[in-house]
């Protein structure tokens, strides 16, 4: 019981702060997903994107180059780590990812596997 | 300064330092809790400030918009940074789901106050991976000095 008090008073002793979630769009074609997220400050190689099994995450670490003398006086972004998953459906054909770095908006489209494109289904009248 | 004297109930000096303390409140000498202007989560773009000897400098986090669709002016010791930033959402297309919309889509406009010495006659804004940084040097009596002691 002590030791559970103790736990939840320093929770996170030695581990680091829990990065930032970014905002995404995601939208559904009839080719793929495509998922769009803002992860400003983060340069093009310092993007990871990873899939295991069926989840896909994006990690991001945030440099601004300011100068090692700087003070901090006013921070709305504390945390210098940007990370989100999310779980693909199987239709998805994740060796194709394709990613876009512009501006510190991340774009990448996760195309549809072959047979679960969409095709019409012919109704039969008897 | 003298310990002993300050521990009397409503000693002189007890009264001068809550006094003074007032006043600096009044005068936003010591650090307000939390700025006026200062937003909520999810405003756009966050902004970080710091202090250099040098400089005050600035970092708005706008990702997805044209350097040279961004605002920036000085005035009167205030800062702001204005635009817009277009949706990436297709519009009206039936065969399209959108499954998440949660990125910033408009015209912003966020404003920040500068620190007095700030040297607004020289700003410099650049913007870097979605970074907008604004250096405004500070004024020169401001900077720390190293006084020489003669003989």
């Amino acid at each position: 019981m002590e030791m559970k008090q103790k736990e939840l008073e320093r929770p996170a002793s030695g581990a680091q702060p829990a990065p930032l979630v970014p905002p995404v769009d995601i939208v559904e074609d009839g080719d793929g997903i495509l998922v769009i997220a803002d992860l400003p400050g983060v340069a093009k190689e310092a993007i990871s994107i990873g899939v295991e099994d069926d989840t896909l995450t994006i990690e991001g670490v945030v440099s601004l180059g300011e100068p090692a003398q700087m003070q901090p006086v006013y921070a709305e972004i504390g945390v210098a780590r940007f990370r989100r998953s999310f779980v693909l459906g199987r239709d998805l054909d994740t060796s194709r990812i394709e990613a876009q770095m512009k501006n510190g908006v991340l774009r990448l489209r996760v195309p549809k596997l072959e047979r679960a494109k969409p095709r019409r289904i012919e109704v039969r009248a008897d | 300064m003298f310990p002993s004297l300050t521990r009397f109930p409503g000693d002189l000096f007890v009264e001068m330092e809550g006094l003074q303390r007032q006043v600096e409140q009044l005068l936003g000498v010591r650090r307000a809790p939390s700025s006026i202007r200062a937003a909520g989560r999810g405003a756009f773009p966050a902004i970080n400030m710091g202090v250099t000897p040098e400089a005050v400098e600035i970092y708005a986090f706008a990702p997805g918009v044209e350097p040279s669709a961004i605002d920036v002016s000085v005035d009167k010791g205030v800062l702001s940074i204005a635009g817009e930033r277009a949706s990436t959402l297709p519009a009206g297309d039936e065969k399209v789901s959108v499954y998440a919309d949660e990125r910033f889509a408009g015209s912003f406009r966020r404003v920040v106050s500068l620190p007095e010495d700030a040297d607004t006659a020289r700003v410099e804004a650049s913007y870097r991976n979605g970074v907008l940084k604004i250096v405004i040097p500070r004024h020169e009596a401001s900077k720390p000095r190293r006084i020489e002691v003669k003989d």
